[in-house]
């Protein structure tokens, strides 16, 4: 494309679940993985009668993503109906909003540093599942997902490359998971996406017909799905034709693209107002609250972290994930220990046993203060690094302080001469040939006796103690 | 004189106190009921009856202990089916009950049937039910009015003292006025509409009936009250609406709307109706001349309003998930567009058209937006006149008597009409009530009262003065071989 006289205009439609753990307008748990048409009560399956109630729990999330996102926040929005047939829609219609959406007008910042702005923010309830493979020549509904909360973040046409769009929705999915809204878990439909393209002259501000990529299960599928899509269009335009709006089914395997409608035909969803809800009215003092509650956004995070305490770009990455975790870290390093190490066991083991579920960060074992005491113990030198790992996975297990661990499983470092210079001499004793090497310029081959060495100790002995000694008993006897 | 016939709160009390047994007002309706469908022109106010009462696990004791209670068959009702007189919901049991109905039962009352009703409350004869028309007790070739009329006629006819209705556009007030009865539609937001089956909800409210004021004051302040199942109930508390029976009128200042006695009202209507008035003046009311401008744009807008809403509030009923499903469907949309054919029947269909019409892409603006601006000027008009001093607006109830079976069934035009005072009171959402205010050659002729929002009670003040200073209309002739003379 770069130097094509064509460039590409994106635009994204992200649909993002609210982790608030029930259903938008009921009760219900949104747990994945429920038993099909289990989650189910007679609000979300439309029964006769029944009426929806808004949850406050799903707009506080809602009005949280669109405060991240700078977007402008009306104090009044309203629920509509989108009305469409379809088996796994029980009521006929889908409770959304539209002329009147909860906040228009933000903008994310991409690594770049090229802005994207932000249509719309707005609040909707997903539909059930059709499974049309469970069962030979019958469709199966599972209604178990409707009436999730959910947000519609809507871009502009903004983005000017796959690679750009791949970048935003990073933006998008960090910021989302950081203010716990999401865990944009894209496996389970947690985060969709789709994706508007078309081509445009470089540099004119015309719109062209695009078309609507759909089915885009991760961002590496929304890159390459638009790469394929932009060549597409591309081709079509070389060859003289037009490009003409149309619903687009990204096929993974096959790694292109298929028509799934045309957008001439598209359907008159007959949107009203929902009776059935109030209007959305929100205080200017709930807003501001939800506002000072955000506290420093992840961007902003991630440069203070590499200021403040000299971090690698990927260590800040991963560390301004999540605030648990920036907060976790944090709390470390203000124990007085260095930040970069911090950041090392933060990012290895913790998060590993975090990651394995044998504990969380706000485990008492893994509090702030007794990680910053284990590595105490290896910054002076009484627990080497891999013995501190096993304490490590001790204090996650069992809660208990690393001294204590250290003691009761006698993982101290030997620091002694006298015990580490037997060691010494009895490796070099039973290696006389690669000592002999050693001697003849094989300096290499030190590393091997210092595995030696350490083997011999259990894995105890000090290391850069056990180097001096070795090289000393080597060098001395030299000649 | 049968037990049912005396005041429901009298009656609790013996219950409560235990001179009356629990169960014995359920068994004289049934047998009432029973006594109504002997003959030739069966009265058919129930689409099912609960002959087992007795049976019911509930409180013995309550504002309502022992009170048999019909209600209105699109109130989704534990051990009853719930159908709205329609054939597309054929079958249907709720597992869960209708708010409202939970209240009647936490109150000790009987459920002793469900009431038949134009199909899915749209109607103002109960001839579009898929169960039979209901027919008027006063007679039985004329109609009981619609939507309600099943709840209407079965408390005329003396089958149960008090019964559940629907008031979309007049479905409580207008089949109230035509049997005789008391028919009261609360503020929108008084009572939950969770269970409701929903025709038009921005409009659809619960609503009482009863053989007097009284009756339906109690019941209504059984029903009423803030419920968290439905976003439009309003939490605020509940007056005490039996008292306000008691209050007298005097000094109250009764609004005369010039718009609501045109010159083609029925002159016997027009006649009883300025007799209430000067009953009400003769009690120490003030009447005073009054316009709501905006009132010829009531129905038109109402027309627009209702059947957009409807034919979003009906596309649940597809076949899929309960209700009827055509077995012969080969694919998705077979399935939907024949259950839908075979279980609609033509009114409802013509609304759902209406409606899908009117929410349409460039047409939206001029149908839907246009209704929505006219009913806010029916709402202002109310606004100013109540804001002006004026308590309550007294008008005749439908610009006539009951009409003949038939009469108006192939004429939906003439039929919309019969709603012509009673869908302001919905598009403002101001409480409104029926109230008898005499015969006109034998059949009732009902007088409405509107008030401000939350003020029932003064429409129950208003309309206890009316009923004393007037007298009851009495009862229909008991139907031979019934035992409960």
């Amino acid at each position: 494309m770069k130097d094509s006289p064509l460039e590409a205009v994106i635009g994204l439609e992200v649909h993002v679940q609210l982790d608030t753990g029930r259903k938008l307008f009921c009760a219900d748990s949104t747990a994945f993985g429920a038993p099909p048409n289990t989650a189910v009560c007679p609000v979300c399956l439309g029964l006769p009668g029944a009426l929806p109630v808004l949850d406050a729990g799903a707009v506080d999330l809602a009005l949280r993503a669109a405060l991240a996102l700078e977007c402008t926040i009306h104090p009044i929005s309203v629920f509509a109906r989108k009305n469409y047939f379809y088996p796994d829609l029980p009521k006929g219609y889908q409770i959304s909003q539209f002329e009147r959406p909860l906040a228009t007008r933000g903008a994310v910042e991409l690594d770049n540093g090229r802005r994207v702005r932000i249509r719309r923010v707005h609040m909707e309830e997903d539909a059930g599942k059709s499974l049309h493979d469970r069962f030979a020549s019958a469709t199966a509904v599972d209604l178990n997902r409707t009436g999730t909360p959910l947000i519609e973040i809507v871009s502009e046409p903004d983005l000017r490359s796959p690679g750009e769009a791949r970048s935003c929705l990073q933006h998008l999915k960090r910021l989302m998971e950081y203010l716990g809204i999401s865990d944009c878990n894209m496996e389970e439909g947690n985060l969709r996406v789709d994706a508007n393209v078309s081509l445009r002259k470089r540099g004119s501000e015309r719109l062209e017909a695009s078309t609507e990529v759909k089915n885009l299960n991760s961002f590496s599928a929304v890159e390459k799905a638009l790469g394929v899509e932009i060549k597409r269009q591309t081709r079509i335009r070389a060859e003289g034709g037009a490009v003409t709006r149309q619903t687009l089914l990204w096929d993974a395997a096959g790694g292109n693209v298929r028509v799934m409608r045309d957008k001439e035909d598209s359907q008159d969803y007959r949107y009203f107002p929902d009776p059935d809800l109030p209007p959305l009215v929100l205080s200017a003092a709930r807003v501001a609250s939800l506002r000072a509650g955000l506290g420093e956004l992840p961007r902003a995070k991630h440069e203070r972290f590499r200021r403040q305490y000299g971090l690698p770009a990927y260590d800040a990455d991963v560390l301004t994930s999540s605030r648990p975790l920036a907060d976790y870290y944090e709390a470390v390093v203000a124990c007085g220990r260095q930040p970069k190490t911090v950041s090392n066991w933060v990012m290895g083991p913790v998060l590993k046993t975090v990651k394995r579920g044998i504990a969380d960060l706000s485990s008492p074992g893994l509090a702030p203060g007794r990680l910053a005491e284990l590595l105490v113990l290896v910054d002076e030198g009484t627990l080497s690094a891999t013995a501190a790992k096993t304490v490590l996975a001790g204090m996650a297990r069992t809660g208990d302080p690393p001294g204590v661990i250290v003691r009761r499983e006698g993982l101290m470092q030997v620091r002694e001469d006298q015990v580490l210079a037997r060691w010494v001499t009895d490796v070099v004793t039973a290696h006389p040939e690669e000592v002999a090497r050693y001697r003849d310029g094989e300096t290499r081959l030190l590393g091997f006796l210092m595995g030696q060495v350490m083997r011999a100790s259990g894995r105890k002995a000090d290391p850069r103690r056990v180097n001096q000694l070795l090289r000393a008993a080597l060098d001395a006897d030299a000649g | 004189m049968t037990a049912n016939a005396a005041g429901v709160a009298a009656r609790a009390a013996e219950v409560r106190s235990g001179r009356l047994a629990w169960g014995s007002m359920a068994a004289e309706a049934l047998e009432a009921q029973g006594a109504w469908e002997q003959g030739a022109a069966p009265l058919n106010a129930f689409i099912a009856l609960g002959p087992h009462a007795d049976r019911q696990r509930r409180p013995r004791d309550g504002p309502l202990a022992g009170i048999p209670v019909a209600v209105k068959d699109n109130l989704v009702t534990g051990g009853f089916p719930t159908t709205c007189g329609s054939r597309i919901l054929e079958g249907f049991r709720s597992p869960y009950e209708a708010t409202a109905v939970r209240r009647l039962r936490r109150a000790g009352a009987v459920i002793v049937g469900k009431t038949n009703m134009d199909e899915f409350a749209m109607g103002s004869s109960t001839e579009n039910s898929a169960f039979g028309p209901t027919r008027n007790p006063w007679h039985r070739e004329r109609v009981p009015g619609g939507s309600s009329g099943g709840s209407a006629a079965a408390v005329a006819a003396g089958i149960v003292p008090v019964a559940l209705g629907s008031d979309t556009g007049g479905s409580v007030r207008q089949p109230a006025s035509f049997c005789g009865v008391v028919g009261i539609k609360p503020t929108y937001g008084r009572v939950s509409r969770y269970g409701l089956v929903a025709f038009a909800s921005s409009l659809d409210q619960v609503g009482a009936l009863g053989r007097t004021v009284r009756d339906a004051a109690t019941l209504l302040e059984v029903v009423s009250g803030h419920d968290p199942r439905d976003a439009t109930s309003v939490n605020r508390p509940v007056p005490p609406l039996a008292a306000a029976c008691e209050r007298g009128v005097r000094g109250l200042v009764v609004g005369v709307p010039r718009e609501y006695f045109p010159s083609g009202l029925d002159p016997v209507v027009g006649r009883l109706a300025e007799r209430a008035l000067r009953a009400l003046e003769g009690a120490g009311a003030e009447l005073r001349d009054v316009s709501l401008p905006h009132t010829r744009y009531a129905i038109p807008a109402y027309y627009i309003i209702a059947p957009a809403e409807a034919s979003s509030n009906l596309a649940r009923y597809d076949g899929v998930r309960f209700g009827r499903r055509c077995r012969d469907a080969d694919s998705t949309e077979r399935l939907y567009e024949l259950s839908r054919s075979e279980g609609f029947g033509t009114e409802v269909k013509r609304r759902i058209l209406l409606g899908t019409y009117a929410l349409s892409a460039g047409y939206y603006d001029a149908y839907y937006g246009r209704a929505q601006e006219a009913r806010a000027a029916v709402a202002r008009d109310f606004e100013r006149t109540f804001r002006d001093g004026v308590d309550v607006l007294f008008t005749p109830t439908s610009p006539t008597p009951a009409f003949r079976l038939g009469e108006r069934i192939h004429d939906p035009y003439r039929m919309y009409l019969s709603d012509v005072f009673t869908v302001t009171a919905n598009l403002a959402g101001v409480p409104a009530l029926s109230v008898p205010i005499g015969l006109a050659e034998g059949l009732p002729v009902g007088g409405q009262l509107m008030a401000a929002h939350w003020r029932e009670d003064t429409l129950l003040t208003a309309a206890a003065a009316l009923e004393a200073e007037l007298g009851t209309v009495g009862s229909p002739p008991v139907p031979s071989g019934a035992g409960t003379a």
